[in-house]
């Protein structure tokens, strides 16, 4: 009985995280599937049951396609530059005999993932400022004029200049993990591998690669999850235009909801990603559980 | 064999340097960029912008300063520093709980606390809107520290459980029969040995915080209440001509955490490398 007790006072020590975390994380999960149900103006505060309807309306929505569209091709880009670009400059830097300048670049790759996406974004936004820019300026100076264009104005480059901006930002950080994963590696099979003959090219495919496929897996999944939860670069340089070209389901779900007073509708995009962002998880759970970590 | 490589392994390491460094140049330049600016006129930032400042004065930054960055960045600072205290200890409370003492329900436990790291924020918030306005903690101080400590309670748990697992039984066992309470175990013994996991923790949730957007915009609204990532943007629509100060306010919001990162880099990359698989 005693016993018992005992045991159930050990509950304390979870209970104020459990709160914390079921209030504010999963139980707005679950309302936000019932308000996708309802038409929903916030400042007149009517609510209406409409069923399936957000949903409908949501797959006969072009924005919110080509939304789904811009993330996916987020996600494709960034597994090219975070996730293979990164391992490849990884084990580039890993052959930089100097163990201090393997650490100074590492560092110095990474300084953009420590600074906000807010200062990124803004510092990007004045970067590909058609007159003042010092892109449009160096194109003018090397002669390319005809390159230089206003690149966050036009339907055609915004999109492709905020997906440049954001890898610019994000490829320190996974290369600095690579690279983490890489000195892991006992240096012997290296070492062993040269022995044998073994390019640099061979050593890359035939040792770094295989080694660090957990690493790999990883930050493929936790790259294409991000890709899919884009928000503030996109909000802090175009808010979705020009002509909504640069929507992604984030701005296009704070877009409906906040400025369009349309919250069931944001609640059915929310819903989306919520799964698709579960979808993702599951595998990456399914990765973890490959690893020896224990859930 | 040695000598036959050399001449090609020379070259080989020639363009190795050379995309390296240009790579570091292309991360650089515009941090650069963005530093000399905040010391420029107007007339300079739109005449060259690859010239150098003609007069280095903070006159820029004073502006920035006055102009709501220092109400900004005491938000900031005050936001990031009490919930990192209170996530740290929130999950290294829970981390005992669930790695060193017999709770009833405990994988399922684990798994409910640990689950929340799956869930895109994107997704509550609509509902959390709803519910913190209910609440009448809307455009408040504390609906950002909630949410900043809520959701990153997975992660941080996670993270410290992770290392509490491997600390051996016998120190249990030990400060038992010193006749140490649970409080006193977790307190006097366990977290003091955990000291390099707490400082990555509390390092990576300085930097998440510091830079967290989508909350601190849909959250905030007045001034008093704005961090420093929304209060930069209403600078820039605010005094959107004034550039350089804009790029003023820039500088100093991005200089403490990349500060941060070169003193505390070992126990951000531990951490980092620890987590990854969140």
């Amino acid at each position: 009985m005693r016993a018992t007790l005992r045991r159930t006072l050990g509950l304390a020590w979870v209970v104020p995280a459990l709160v914390l975390v079921g209030v504010f994380v999963y139980l707005p999960l679950v309302q936000n599937l019932q308000f996708s149900t309802l038409k929903w103006d916030i400042y007149s505060g009517s609510q209406e049951y409409v069923g399936l309807d957000n949903y409908a309306r949501l797959v006969d929505d072009p924005v919110f396609w080509s939304a789904l569209g811009n993330n996916v091709l987020y996600a494709v880009v960034s597994v090219g530059f975070q996730v293979l670009g990164a391992l490849l400059l990884a084990a580039l830097l890993d052959s930089v005999r100097s163990e201090r300048w393997q650490r100074v670049l590492r560092a110095v790759y990474f300084i953009p993932s420590a600074i906000s996406l807010t200062v990124a974004g803004l510092l990007f936004y004045f970067i590909y400022e058609p007159n003042l820019g010092p892109l449009n300026h160096a194109l003018r100076a090397a002669g390319l004029d005809g390159l230089a264009q206003a690149w966050l104005g036009q339907e055609s480059t915004a999109m492709p200049a905020i997906i440049a901006m954001s890898q610019w930002q994000g490829f320190g950080y996974s290369t600095l993990l690579f690279a983490v994963a890489i000195q892991r590696i006992p240096r012997e099979i290296y070492g062993a591998a040269a022995i044998d003959g073994v390019g640099p090219v061979g050593r890359f495919f035939h040792v770094t690669v295989p080694l660090v496929r957990e690493m790999t897996g990883l930050m493929a999944i936790v790259t294409i999850s991000g890709a899919f939860q884009v928000f503030n670069e996109v909000m802090v340089m175009t808010a979705g235009g020009p002509n909504n070209s640069t929507q992604v389901l984030g701005t296009w779900l704070y877009r409906s909801g906040f400025v369009r007073n349309n919250f069931g509708y944001a609640a059915a995009i929310a819903t989306v990603l919520f799964v698709i962002t579960l979808g993702i998880a599951v595998a990456q759970l399914w990765a973890a559980r490959r690893r020896r970590v224990e859930w | 064999m040695v000598t036959r490589l050399s001449f090609l392994g020379v070259i080989a390491r020639v363009f190795m340097w050379a995309f390296l460094l240009a790579l570091a140049v292309v991360v650089l330049y515009p941090l650069l960029w963005m530093t000399l600016n905040g010391f420029k006129t107007n007339a300079e930032l739109f005449g060259d912008p690859f010239a150098l400042p003609l007069d280095w004065s903070f006159g820029n930054y004073a502006k920035a300063w006055n102009r709501g960055v220092s109400d900004y960045l005491t938000t900031s600072v005050l936001v990031t520093l009490t919930s990192t205290v209170a996530t740290v200890f929130v999950s290294a409370w829970a981390a005992y709980g669930l790695t060193r003492v017999d709770v009833p329900f405990g994988k399922t436990l684990t798994a409910a606390v640990l689950g929340g790291l799956m869930l895109a924020p994107t997704v509550a918030l609509v509902p959390l809107v709803k519910m913190f306005q209910a609440m009448g903690l809307y455009n408040t101080f504390w609906a950002l520290l909630i949410l900043y400590t809520a959701f990153r309670i997975p992660f941080t748990t996670f993270l410290i459980r992770a290392y509490m697992i491997d600390l051996p039984r016998e120190v249990d066992e030990a400060a038992a029969m010193d006749g140490a309470g649970r409080w006193t175990c977790f307190w006097r013994v366990i977290l003091p040995m955990c000291k390099p996991i707490i400082t990555s923790t509390v390092l990576l949730h300085i930097l998440f915080t510091w830079n967290e957007y989508l909350f601190a915009m849909v959250f905030t609204s007045g001034a008093g209440v704005q961090t420093l990532p929304v209060g930069l943007t209403s600078l820039m629509s605010k005094h959107g001509t004034d550039y350089p100060v804009v790029f003023a306010g820039m500088v100093i919001a991005a200089l403490p955490v990349v500060l941060l990162f070169f003193l505390g880099q070992r126990y951000i990359v531990k951490g980092l490398a620890d987590g990854v698989g969140k």
